[in-house]
C-alpha cells in the first residue's frame, strides 16, 4: 500500500509540555493488516510517549524479527530504530543501553520471537535489569510466517489453521518475575485506557520493565476458538487496579477518591498510584504477582494491569559499577593510558 | 655414550600432570633464558581438562633467534608417570632425561642412547614438606634448580624472577629460593655441571618483551578506547577478556566517583555477545568481543547483519582446531572461510593476521579505526598458539598523539547546519562509505531505521530490485576502499630474487622465514610474502604475478587461503601449490621444507637447485 497520510489536523491538537504535539511521535504509515491489535499498541506508545512529555529522539527502538518488531517503523519517526534478527532484541538492546544509559530503551518484540527463538535472550535480560521498557505484542501465533502456533498459544486454543494446540503455554509475565525483572505488566491492545498508563510507569522505571500485550492477530488467530482473539480476551480479562504515574515536579491534580487508591513512590521521587481494581494485588510483593497469575489462569481468566514492580530496582550500570554518563561521549584523554603506563606494561613483560 | 653438545640451541621439554602447578615454575625457565638475552620460545601443549591429563611445556632456545617450534627434543623433564614411556621414546639420541628417581625406573624404559639424570625430587619434597601440596608445587621448583645447574643457568637471574614472581607475596620468596637451592645443590653434588648442552649469556633480546597475544589484543583493546564488551568464555580467547578486564580496572577507573569508565558483559552464548557489540557500537561506543570457532558459527547471523546494515564490529577469533568437540586446546588456521564470507548472502568481511603479541596490540587498535571508517565488521584472526603461549616480540608502542578515527558521523552541529535530507546509505564521497549518526543526536534531524537491505539510500523501506542492487554495488565500492586501508602485506626482500615465491600468515611467519633460510643455504632460493589483510591488496596480486609459483603455508586442510587468493584475485590455481599443516601443533620449518621438497620432487616444478638469483 502506498498512499499519502492525511496532513489533516484536528486544530485543537494541543502541545506536551516539551512544546511537541502528538504527531512529532508518530512513525511511517503502517503496513500491518487493517485491524491488526499491533497497530493499536503503537498508538498507545505514541499516546504515552507525548503524555510523558518524553523527547522523542532520546529513544531508541530496538526490535527483532515479526510483524511486531515492524512496529517501531510506525511509531516515534524522530527516533533511531534498529530492527535486528529475529529473537535477538534483548542482546542487541544490552549493548546500545550499555554504550549510552542516559537513553530510553523501547524494545519491541513478538511472542515467536521472545517466547520462542528468543526466549534465552529474554530470560537474561531479565537477569541483569537492563534499564528498558521490553514491550511484547503478544498474538499467540506467527503473524509473518502466516499463522503457526507460538509458544503463547494456550492448549486447546485453535487458529485459523484449524487444529488445537496440545502443548503447554508459556506465560510471559510468570517467566519475567522468575527472571528477576522488575516491573511486570500485562494489558490488552484493545485496552488503551490501561496500556498509556502502563507504558508511561514502565519508561520511567529504572530497570527492566515488562509488558505483555495481548495484541489479536486478525488474519490469522481472531476465531472464536482462539484464546487469544479479540472476543475471548474482552470476555476473559480481569484486572488489577488502574494506574497514574505522578511525576515529581507535579502537583497532583488527578481526581481520585481518597481511600480507594495506594501509592509507590519511586526513586526519583515520582508516585504511580493504584486504584482499586477487580482484583487486589500488593505489587510491590513478587509472590503475590506470581500466585495472582497462577491463580486466574487455573480459572481460565486473563490477569491484566500492573503486576509486580520493584521500587528498589537497580539497574545493569549501578550493578556493574559504571560512570555515570554514557561510555560513548568517552574522548581519547578518558580512555586512552598513554606511552607512559605502556613503558611500565612493558616493563612488567621482561 | 654420546651426548648432545650445543650453546643455545636446544629444545626442552617439560611433561607435567596438568593442574598441579607446573606452568608458573616452567615459566621460569623460559623467562630466565630471556632475562639471560637469548632468544627463546615457549609452547604449551595441552589438554581440554582442568586436573588430571598429561601436559606439556616446550621450550625452543635459539641463538640464531628463530622462533617457531623445532623437532627434535633434546632435553625433557618427566614429571608425569603416565606418560612417561611416551616421553622417554620421545627426545633425541644423546639426549638427556630428567626424571624422578625415588622409586627406580622402570628398565623396559631404559635406553642406551640417552643419558638419564635421575634426581629423587619426590623424596627430597617428603622430607623437606609436611603439607602435601606444598610437596607438589615445590617439586617443580626443585626440578627448575637442578636446570639451572645442569643447563648453567644463572643463579641470580632465577632468583630475581622469584622476587617478580611473588611480589606482594613476600613471605613465599625466600621458600621458593631454597627450593631452587636445593635443587641446584643435587645436581652439582651428584652430576658433571654443566652439561655439554647449555645456555651462556648473550646480548640478543635488546628491549624485547616476552608476552601472550591474548594479552596484547586486551591491552590493544584498552589504548584504542573500548567501552562495551560482551562475551562468552571459550578456550583459546578467553584470556583476551581477562586481560582487557585486567588492565581496563587499572587505568579505566575514574579517579573521582571509583566508577568504572567500561562496562563488560558476560553473555547467555555468543549470539548475545555479538548483539551485544552491534547494539553498542550502533549507539556510538567502541565495542568488540573475542572468540574462537564455535563462537564465530554462533555469531554469523549478526556478522551477516552487521556487514549489510553497516555497523562496526571488531571480533578476536583465536583459532583452534574444529569442531565444538574437536581438538579444542589445538591451534590452526581454519576459520578462513567461516571468517571471510561469514552469514548467508553475499558477504565478504574484513580479516586481519596478526603473526605476534606486538600486532596483536597494533591491529586490536587498528581494527576499531577501520570498523568504524568502514562500518563494518573487522575480524582479528589470531590463534591458539599465538593467543595462549608467550612470544618474544617488540615493546608495545603508543603514539600519544594518536586520534581515534571514528569514521563519516555526523555530529548535531553538522546535522543543524544541514540543509539536504540525511541519507544514512547515501554514497555522497563516491567511496562507497556513507554517513552516519548516533541515536540522539539532533531533535529531528539525521534519525533512521536501521534494518538489513530493503532500504533505500534514506534508509526508507523498499524491495524495489534495482535499489537493492544499487546498495549490493555501493557495498562493492566500499569493499574496493577497504583494499586501500587495510595493512599492507610484508614483504620480506628488497627485490624479487626468484621464479618461486613463498606466502604465509599469523603464526607460520617464524618457520617460514626459517624454512626459507635453511633452503637458500641448500641453494633454493624463495621470495616471501606475510598477508595481513583480507581484502587481498595489489602488492599480494603483484607478488603472485611476478613469481612462476607460489607455495602457499597455512594451518589447515583444505588449502582455505589459498582458495581465497584463487578466487578473489583470479589467479590460476595451478600457480598457487598449498602447503597445509594443520596438525594442531605449532608448524615447524622441518615441516615446510619437507612439503616444498615433496612438492618440486613430484615436478610441478621442476629444479629443486636453481640458477643463481636474478638481480
Ligand atoms: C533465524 C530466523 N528464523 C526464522 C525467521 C522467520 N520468521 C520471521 S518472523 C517469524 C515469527 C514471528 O512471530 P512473532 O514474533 O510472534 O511476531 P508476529 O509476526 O506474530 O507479530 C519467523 C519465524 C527469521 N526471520 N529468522
Ligand atoms: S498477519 Fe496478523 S500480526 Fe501480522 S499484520 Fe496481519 S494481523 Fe497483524
Ligand atoms: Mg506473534
Amino acid at each position: 500500500m502506498s498512499y499519502a497520510k492525511s496532513t489533516f489536523r484536528h486544530p485543537s491538537l494541543q502541545p506536551n509540555q516539551l512544546g511537541y504535539d502528538k504527531r512529532a511521535y508518530e512513525g511511517a504509515l503502517s503496513t500491518l493488516c487493517a485491524g491488526c491489535g499491533h497497530d493499536s499498541v503503537g498508538a498507545a506508545i505514541v499516546q504515552a510517549c507525548f503524555e510523558a512529555n518524553i523527547e522523542p529522539h532520546k529513544v531508541a527502538k530496538i526490535s527483532g524479527i515479526g510483524c511486531s518488531s515492524k512496529t517501531p517503523a510506525y511509531f516515534l519517526g524522530k527516533s533511531h530504530g534498529f530492527n535486528s534478527v529475529h529473537g535477538r532484541m534483548p542482546s542487541v538492546a544490552t549493548g546500545a543501553n550499555m554504550a549510552n544509559r542516559d537513553m530510553i530503551y523501547l524494545g519491541v518484540s513478538g511472542d515467536g520471537d521472545t517466547a520462542s527463538i528468543g526466549f534465552g535472550q529474554f530470560a537474561h535480560v531479565n537477569r541483569r535489569n537492563l534499564n528498558m521498557l521490553y514491550l511484547v505484542e503478544n498474538n499467540g501465533c506467527y503473524g509473518l510466517t502466516k499463522g503457526q502456533d507460538s509458544a503463547t498459544t494456550d492448549v486447546g486454543s485453535v487458529s485459523k489453521k484449524g487444529q488445537a494446540n496440545p502443548f503447554t503455554a508459556i506465560d510471559l509475565c510468570a517467566t519475567a518475575l522468575e527472571m528477576g525483572a522488575t516491573f511486570v505488566a500485562r494489558s490488552f491492545s484493545g485496552d488503551k485506557a490501561q496500556l498509556v498508563p502502563l507504558i508511561k510507569a514502565a519508561l520511567r522505571h529504572p530497570g527492566f520493565a515488562f509488558i505483555d500485550v495481548l495484541s489479536p492477530c486478525v488474519t490469522f488467530n481472531n476465531t472464536t476458538t482462539s484464546t487469544k482473539s479479540y472476543d475471548y480476551v474482552r470476555d476473559h480479562v480481569a484486572a488489577t487496579g488502574a494506574i497514574d504515574v505522578i511525576p515529581m515536579q507535579q502537583e497532583i491534580t488527578t481526581d481520585y477518591q481518597p481511600g480507594s487508591s495506594h501509592e509507590v513512590t519511586l526513586h526519583d521521587g515520582s508516585v504511580v498510584h493504584l486504584y482499586k481494581g477487580d482484583v487486589d494485588l500488593d505489587v510491590t510483593c513478587k509472590v503475590s504477582a506470581q500466585e495472582a497469575i497462577r491463580r486466574h489462569q487455573l480459572e481460565g481468566a486473563v490477569l491484566t494491569g500492573l503486576l509486580y514492580m520493584d521500587p528498589q530496582s537497580r539497574d545493569f550500570h549501578q550493578m556493574i559499577n559504571s560512570v555515570k554518563g554514557p561510555l560513548r561521549d568517552l574522548d581519547e584523554a578518558a580512555l586512552c593510558p598513554g606511552q607512559k603506563a605502556l613503558d611500565a606494561i612493558n616493563a612488567s613483560f621482561r | 655414550m654420546s651426548a648432545i653438545a650445543a650453546v643455545n640451541d636446544l629444545v626442552i621439554r617439560f611433561a607435567n600432570v596438568n593442574g598441579t602447578g607446573s606452568a608458573s615454575a616452567n615459566g621460569l625457565f623460559a623467562k630466565a633464558c630471556f632475562r639471560m638475552g637469548i632468544p627463546v620460545t615457549p609452547k604449551n601443549v595441552f589438554p581440554s581438562n582442568i586436573q588430571g591429563l598429561p601436559t606439556w611445556y616446550e621450550v625452543r632456545v635459539s641463538e640464531q633467534g628463530y622462533l617457531g617450534r623445532r623437532e627434535g627434543i633434546d632435553f625433557i623433564v618427566c614429571m608425569n608417570g603416565q606418560s612417561l614411556a611416551e616421553d622417554i621414546a620421545s627426545v633425541r639420541s644423546g639426549g638427556y632425561v630428567l626424571y624422578d628417581n625415588s622409586k627406580p625406573l622402570d628398565l623396559r624404559l631404559e635406553r642406551s642412547d640417552v643419558n638419564f639424570i635421575g634426581i629423587p625430587l619426590a623424596a627430597i619434597c617428603r622430607e623437606e614438606y609436611p603439607d602435601l601440596r606444598r610437596r607438589q608445587l615445590m617439586k617443580n621448583v626443585i626440578y627448575i634448580g637442578a636446570l639451572a645447574a645442569l643447563l648453567d643457568i644463572e643463579f641470580e637471574v632465577l632468583k630475581d624472577l622469584i622476587g617478580d614472581q611473588f611480589r606482594g607475596k613476600d613471605k613465599l620468596i625466600a621458600p621458593n629460593i631454597h627450593a631452587l637451592e636445593m635443587g641446584y645443590r643435587y645436581a652439582h653434588e651428584h652430576f658433571d655441571c654443566p652439561l655439554a648442552l647449555r645456555l651462556e649469556r648473550r646480548d640478543l633480546v635488546g628491549d624485547k618483551i616476552m608476552l601472550e597475544g591474548n594479552v596484547a589484543l586486551g591491552i590493544g583493546s584498552v589504548y584504542a578506547g573500548a567501552t562495551v564488551v560482551g562475551w562468552y568464555p571459550i578456550t583459546p580467547s578467553t584470556s583476551v577478556i581477562d586481560a582487557f578486564e585486567k588492565y581496563a580496572n587499572r587505568l579505566r577507573i575514574d579517579a573521582g566517583s571509583g566508577e568504572k569508565k567500561f562496562a563488560i558483559a558476560q553473555a547467555e552464548d555468543e549470539l548475545a555477545a555479538m548483539g551485544i557489540v552491534i547494539g553498542a557500537s550502533w549507539n556510538g561506543a567502541r565495542a568488540f568481543t573475542a572468540t574462537s570457532g564455535p563462537g564465530v558459527s554462533l555469531m554469523s547471523e549478526f556478522l551477516g547483519l552487521a556487514y549489510f546494515a553497516e555497523v562496526p564490529v571488531v571480533l578476536f577469533n583465536i583459532q583452534r582446531a574444529g569442531p565444538s568437540t574437536g581438538m579444542p586446546t589445538r591451534t590452526q588456521q581454519s576459520d578462513i572461510f567461516a571468517c571471510a564470507y561469514a552469514s548467508h548472502g553475499d558477504t565478504k568481511q574484513l580479516l586481519l593476521f596478526p603473526e605476534d603479541p606486538r600486532e596483536c596490540f597494533d591491529m586490536a587498535a587498528e581494527s576499531f579505526d577501520l570498523a568504524e571508517r568502514l562500518q563494518t565488521p573487522v575480524i582479528v584472526m589470531s590463534d591458539l598458539d599465538l593467543g595462549m603461549n608467550e612470544f618474544l616480540c617488540e615493546p608495545l608502542v603508543w603514539d600519544d598523539e594518536r586520534q581515534y578515527d571514528r569514521g563519516k558521523v555526523f555530529n548535531q552541529q553538522q546535522l543543524e547546519e544541514m540543509s539536504e535530507k540525511f541519507g544514512r546509505y547515501r554514497d555522497s564521497d563516491g567511496d562507497g562509505i556513507p554517513y552516519r549518526t548516533y541515536p540522539g543526536t539532533h531533535p529531528d534531524k539525521g534519525a533512521f531505521f536501521t534494518r538489513g537491505t530493503s532500504r533505500d539510500p534514506y534508509a526508507v523501506y523498499t524491495e524495489k530490485s534495482e535499489v537493492y542492487v544499487d546498495n549490493m554495488e555501493r557495498l562493492l565500492r566500499k569493499w574496493e576502499s577497504a583494499k586501500q586501508l587495510v595493512p599492507e602485506p610484508q614483504l620480506y626482500q628488497p627485490d624479487n630474487a626468484s621464479e618461486y615465491g613463498l606466502l604465509f600468515f599469523g603464526t607460520s611467519t617464524a618457520s617460514c622465514l626459517e624454512a626459507r633460510d635453511l633452503l637458500q643455504a641448500d641453494g633454493f632460493a624463495l621470495d616471501c610474502l606475510r598477508v595481513r589483510a583480507f581484502p587481498f591488496n595489489q602488492t599480494i596480486e603483484q607478488f603472485i604475478a611476478d613469481h612462476r609459483q607460489v607455495f602457499v603455508v597455512e594451518q589447515n586442510r583444505d588449502g582455505q587461503l589459498r582458495k581465497l587468493l584463487v578466487g578473489e584475485c583470479d589467479i590460476d590455481p595451478k600457480k598457487l601449490i598449498s602447503v597445509p599443516l594443520y596438525d594442531g601443533m605449532p608448524i615447524t620449518a622441518r615441516q615446510v621444507i619437507d612439503h616444498i621438497t615433496a612438492t618440486t620432487r613430484s615436478a610441478v616444478v621442476t629444479p629443486l637447485r636453481q640458477q643463481p638469483a636474478r638481480g
